[in-house]
């Protein structure tokens, strides 16, 4: 089942390949059938989910395949409740990215829809991986499609936005990769044989001087990928040269591999570090919030608004794993499923408005509200949705962390809170300017509103968005117990690292 | 049944807002007013049935489902309707469905699709409103809390294609948002301390914990934030700044913000945490110095302002500022009195200055208006029934519930509160007369607008609308308010009027009904369900009791006061007629003289140019030039940029070495070969 989950959006694109389409004739069925394939996808994840049993707080679905058994490489993939919801948000996207490019992409059309599932076979690898080894291969795989996804049909300063975005991540990723091969070694002098197998390494004790190096390592590659600040100079880059399919996938998911790195890597393989490094990134974590929310303010991009926008809530998702308390985690995985909704949305629907205008200055809209009522409505639940209005989805999690982060050092909740102030000033004055007054340009006048193709993901996310908000237990509840599983794990290390000190 | 109270509205919302563009006015106007009426149908009969339980077990609780559940926090979407919740509801959608039915006529110069949107806007207002007031835990409380923001964003924004209405509909959601931000502090605050957020569990902890007499502890500084919290909400010192500016929005919405909804929220929240905001006295204090400061501030505004709307904003943001002057006293009961009375007049003041702008095709500045007492008969006589009331003129309702407020100040030991709310009440009565006086009476002024015997159709546009409405002629005199808006007039007159009968005081032979009604709310009870055996004992809120076992030394003394706050009433009535009647020029000479005190009242102390100059301007610029233009550009990407060019220009001098020139080569062998030597020699 997992593996059908990565396998069925990679054939897909394998089968994109066989088509013909020099000419670019077939671009219909090149569509359609990567819309298919993606579809299909979802509902695997979907299936996951339904199969998924929440009490459970171990890996299900675990499938183990030796692969180099010299160095005890395993093909070994499963999902927890953190894992799961992240591949369900993969699956949900992909497709509603794949329709955002219909409109919009009309070059190299054979070659964009097989990088786009390629993308998504690797995120979904990423996600199930459970072996540092396959994981490595999948997070790396990750970069290549991305990397021409913005470098070919991104817009003017593309390519030295492909680059900087290569460079960032890979930088990170080089001390990653020496950090597992390191963790593997350290695995062969305990016990005599080398291994990559996440839960063995679980199981290693590892003397907490080395842990803080190793948790450096691991947690520079994440940082740099969720954006934390400061390394988020990526980000702006890489969001407003991307075409839209590339901003709501890299927004809505790659982001995500940071924060979900830090849960699944960072904090249980090595908690003691961890402990002692949390109120650092908390306080990195914290300037971000603030510090991506007013230089959003100022930006006369809207993509670069929405990007540094992601700047201050992917610090409230790294705010409430720093808390490391049940509200805290649970508030931001939630977080980083609302923030791939709504912040997907905002990319979604800016980049409809520069299909139809080719700019994305702020400064040239105005007065849309009469000229695209139903666009306007849209765009304005998923603000609405992104500054964290209760009833829809970005209120559980920033209130979940918020909670979290206030059990564990009132400051850090005091501080984020500001956040929740900036992001109303910075989502309305946008929405205002870009929505309200008086049409100004002559151009806008003509606007169309939602096409239907538009209409479907536009609906789609909305509706997600009020679900989140009001049923919000249909994820909490899957999430908990691996959730809680995690928390122990790092608590109980924290307690051992008091004792150890202590005598 | 109590989930139907806000769903009703909820449904009516979504029926607007997905189909209304495909409805007429007629249909999408019923469905909305339907839905209210609805809502306050079964509010009545919620109500109806907590009456007929005995006093101490009058309590409703309507659990919907589990909303959030992380961990030891278990959130239910539960409603309660308990006496304080009763009086909320009966207003909102008694109130809310006088200015739908108003608003029918009121807003029918917009197209259809507009139409729909503003009635899809005001259910959803009411909705929120109710599930704020039903909200049986704080979290619950807070979807209603920013929900009425978000609903005064889009309302006050409503004409969205005039700039400063989008400005004040966003300056109203910022501000809120700050005081949200202390609100969402002070949850968490309350949650990590008592581990619960459900209203009657706080209640019943905290009545089991010392008052914290004289110490800042935990429960001053939940309230403290929350106090903060209702700041924004309820547009108090020094979060007002929104509410003047929300005029902006139709005059109707006005009406809903001011009297049934949104900035009554603060004033309710102090009610449902009575329990708590009595063991901390240090924040009471606090509560009852802004509410006096901003009563006052307000009043003094509100003297010299020349928009009919302003000035009646202005008087809501004094109004609000002796009700939190009563909940800083202690006198829960008394300003929620005042809060339901003032809904009455308040709304019949906006809804009569609507009546007034509709009749003058949107001229609100009152120095262009005058001698209208003739042409608008209705609304001339509804409006004066409404500044008498706000004025405190003896036996109409404003006269008790502010009376009360002034009497418990007093008789708390707060002289100087007492004072500055008297100064406050007199001031209330010179403005709101000055305002009947130069809008109905003396001559009639303006420029021909909408004036008698004209006798075109004028492109009517509503207030602040930029569409022209397509050959809608408005007929060639001033017309009263139509059978729609009469008719909400006239039932808020009635209401400004009797309003103020279930609370009269013992000292006037009466039974204070109102405060017996509301006593159970204020302290903790053993009744409310879930929780496990209450504390009895409660220092506050016995007023029912109290008051039966009144001395007589007390009662003359509440006469006393009586006495005083008529006198002054009556004083500020007359003096607003010597001014404003007789000898105008007094008003203008006293500009004159004190242009100095009348520009910085006109422009209403400078405070939003206080606030520009020295928060949002700085942000805006720190933000632009050193966070972004300077650090995220420049020492960051620089730094990226930097290494780059570091390496590349490393690699280029690198490169010039290689200059395959024997000689360079040889000389440089040399050079080197000199150095090494001298170094061994020279050491």
């Amino acid at each position: 089942m997992l593996t059908l989950s990565w396998l069925l959006p990679l054939a897909g694109a394998l089968l994109v390949m066989l088509v013909p389409n020099a000419d670019g004739r077939r671009d219909g069925v090149i569509r359609w059938l990567s819309l298919a394939a993606a579809v299909a996808t979802f509902g695997v994840t979907m299936a996951i989910w339904f199969g998924f049993d929440s009490e459970s707080a171990s890996f299900q679905f675990v499938e183990r395949v030796p692969w180099i058994p010299a160095f005890g490489i395993d093909y070994f993939i499963g999902v927890d409740g953190i894992s799961l919801l992240l591949v369900v948000l993969t699956g949900f996207l992909t497709p509603i990215a794949l329709l955002s490019s219909w409109g919009s992409i009309n070059r190299k059309v054979k070659e964009f829809s097989i990088f786009m599932l390629a993308l998504e076979a690797a995120m979904i690898g990423v996600f199930l991986s459970l072996d540092l080894f396959l994981f490595y291969v999948f997070w790396d795989a990750m970069l290549i499609p991305m990397y021409f996804l913005i470098g070919i049909w991104g817009y003017d300063q593309r390519v030295y936005a492909a680059i900087k975005f290569m460079l960032y991540t890979m930088a990170g990723s080089v001390l990653m990769l020496i950090a597992i091969l390191g963790l593997a070694y350290l695995h062969s002098s305990a016990t005599g044989a080398y291994s990559f197998d996440l839960l063995k390494l679980y199981a290693l004790d590892i003397a907490p001087q080395t842990q803080m190096w190793f948790f450096l390592a691991f947690t520079l590659a994440f940082a740099i990928k969720v954006p934390l600040f400061p390394f988020h100079t990526w980000l702006p880059d890489a969001h407003v040269q991307a075409p839209t399919a590339g901003s709501v996938i890299l927004a809505g998911v790659l982001l995500k591999m940071g924060t979900y790195g830090l849960l699944r890597f960072s904090f249980p393989l090595f908690p003691e570090a961890a402990t002692y490094f949390a109120p650092w990134l908390a306080v990195l974590a914290v300037v971000g919030i603030v510090y991506g929310a007013l230089v959003a303010m100022v930006q006369p991009d809207m993509k670069k608004l929405v990007a540094y926008s992601s700047v201050s809530h992917l610090g409230f998702v790294v705010l409430g794993i720093c808390a490391m308390n049940v509200q805290g985690v649970q508030g931001a995985v939630y977080q980083m499923l609302a923030h791939g909704v709504s912040t997907g949305g905002l990319f979604l629907i800016v980049g409809m408005l520069s299909d139809r205008r080719h700019t994305r200055l702020i400064s040239e809209f105005g007065g849309l509200k009469a000229v695209a009522p139903k666009l306007t409505a849209a765009f304005l639940i998923i603000t609405l949705a992104s500054i964290g209005l209760p009833g829809l989805n970005g209120f559980i999690g920033e209130f979940l962390i918020l909670l979290g982060a206030f059990r564990w050092d009132p400051r850090f909740a005091v501080v984020a809170g500001l956040g929740v102030i900036l992001s109303a000033v910075y989502m309305l004055w946008m929405f205002q300017r870009v929505f309200y007054g008086p049409v100004t340009h002559a151009e806008n006048a003509t606007m169309r509103d939602l096409v239907p193709r538009e209409w479907v993901s536009v609906v789609a996310l909305c509706g997600i968005a009020l679900v989140m908000g009001i049923l919000p237990s249909l994820f909490l509840r899957p999430m908990e117990a691996s959730v809680e599983a995690l928390v122990q794990r790092v608590q109980t290390a924290q307690t051992l690292r008091v004792q150890r000190t202590e005598p | 049944m109590l989930a139907l109270i806000p769903l009703f509205p909820f449904i009516g919302f979504l029926i607007n807002a997905t189909m209304g563009r495909r409805l007429s006015k007629g249909l999408s106007g019923a469905v909305a007013c339907a839905a209210i009426i609805a809502s306050f149908a079964v509010a009545v009969m919620s109500v109806l049935q907590i009456a007929g339980m005995p006093a101490d077990a009058r309590v409703l609780e309507q659990v919907v489902y589990t909303w959030i559940a992380s961990g030891d926090l278990s959130l239910d979407m539960t409603f309660r309707l308990d006496p304080l919740g009763a009086v909320m509801i009966l207003v909102i959608t008694g109130i809310g469905s006088l200015i739908h039915i108003y608003s029918t006529a009121y807003m029918h110069d917009e197209i259809d699709s507009e139409f729909a949107r503003y009635f899809s806007y005001l259910n959803l207002f009411a909705a929120f409103m109710l599930v704020l007031v039903l909200g049986a835990n704080f979290v619950v409380m807070f979807v209603g809390w920013e929900g009425v923001g978000l609903c005064s964003y889009l309302l006050i924004g409503f004409w969205f294609k005039k700039q400063s209405a989008s400005d004040a509909g966003k300056k109203a959601f910022v501000v809120n948002r700050i005081g949200d931000y202390a609100f969402v502090l002070g949850m968490l605050f309350l949650f990590t301390q008592f581990g619960t957020l459900d209203f009657a569990r706080l209640a019943t902890i905290a009545s089991a914990m010392p008052v914290e007499e004289g110490v800042f502890g935990a429960i001053s500084i939940a309230t403290l934030l929350l106090f903060i919290g209702a700041t924004g909400k309820s547009a108090q010192i020094p979060l007002y700044t929104w509410l003047p500016d929300a005029m902006e929005g139709p005059t109707p919405v006005s009406a809903l913000i001011h009297a049934a909804t949104m900035v009554t929220a603060g004033v309710y929240m102090i009610g449902r945490n009575a329990v708590l905001f009595s063991h901390a006295p240090e924040t009471l204090f606090i509560v009852a110095v802004i509410g006096a400061a901003t009563a006052l501030m307000a009043g003094t505004i509100g003297l010299v302002q020349n928009d009919i709307k302003r000035v009646l904003a202005y008087s809501t943001v004094s109004q609000l500022g002796l009700m939190f002057l009563a909940m800083g006293v202690g006198a829960f009961g008394a300003g929620i009195f005042h809060l339901y009375t003032h809904a009455f007049f308040k709304a019949l003041l906006f809804l009569g200055s609507g009546a007034v702008i509709h009749a003058l095709h949107g001229e609100q500045d009152i120095r262009n208006m005058g001698g209208l007492k003739k042409f608008l008969p209705v609304t001339y006589w509804t409006f004066l029934i409404g500044s008498l009331a706000i004025a405190g003129v003896p036996f109409l309702s404003g006269f008790f519930s502010k009376d009360e407020i002034l009497y418990e100040t007093f008789h708390e030991g707060h002289t100087m509160l007492w004072l500055v709310g008297a100064i406050t009440s007199f001031l209330t009565a010179t403005y709101m007369f000055r305002l009947v006086f130069l809008t109905f009476h003396g001559e009639r002024k303006g420029s021909g607008i909408g004036d008698q015997g004209s006798g075109h159709d004028h492109g009517h546009a509503d207030p602040g609308s930029l569409i022209p409405d397509p050959g809608h002629a408005h007929g060639s005199h001033l017309h009263d308010a139509p059978p729609a808006m009469a008719l909400a007039l006239i039932v808020l007159a009635i209401g400004s009027v009797l309003a103020g009968y279930i609370g009269v005081p013992h000292a006037l032979g009466g039974h204070n009904q109102l405060a017996a009604w509301l006593a159970p709310s204020f302290q903790a009870s053993a009744a409310a369900p879930g929780v496990g055996g209450g504390a009895e004992l409660f220092p506050q809120a016995e007023a029912a009791e109290e008051a039966e076992v009144i001395s007589e030394e007390e009662a003359a003394l509440e006469l006393t006061l009586m006495g005083v706050s008529s006198a002054i009433a009556i004083g500020g009535i007359l003096l607003a007629a010597f001014i404003w009647l007789k000898r105008r020029s007094i008003a203008d000479g006293m500009a004159h003289r004190f242009g100095g005190l009348h520009r910085l009242l006109l422009n209403k102390y400078y405070v939003d140019e206080m606030y520009d100059a020295t928060v949002v301007n700085p942000i805006h610029v720190v933000s632009r030039d050193a966070l972004w233009r300077g650090f995220d550009v420049r020492v960051v990407d620089g730094a990226v940029n930097g290494t780059a060019a570091i390496v590349a220009a490393g690699s280029n001098l690198l490169r010039r070495l290689q200059t395959g020139s024997v000689r360079a080569y040889a000389s440089s062998m040399f050079v080197g070969v000199v150095v090494i030597l001298g170094y061994y020699l020279w050491r």
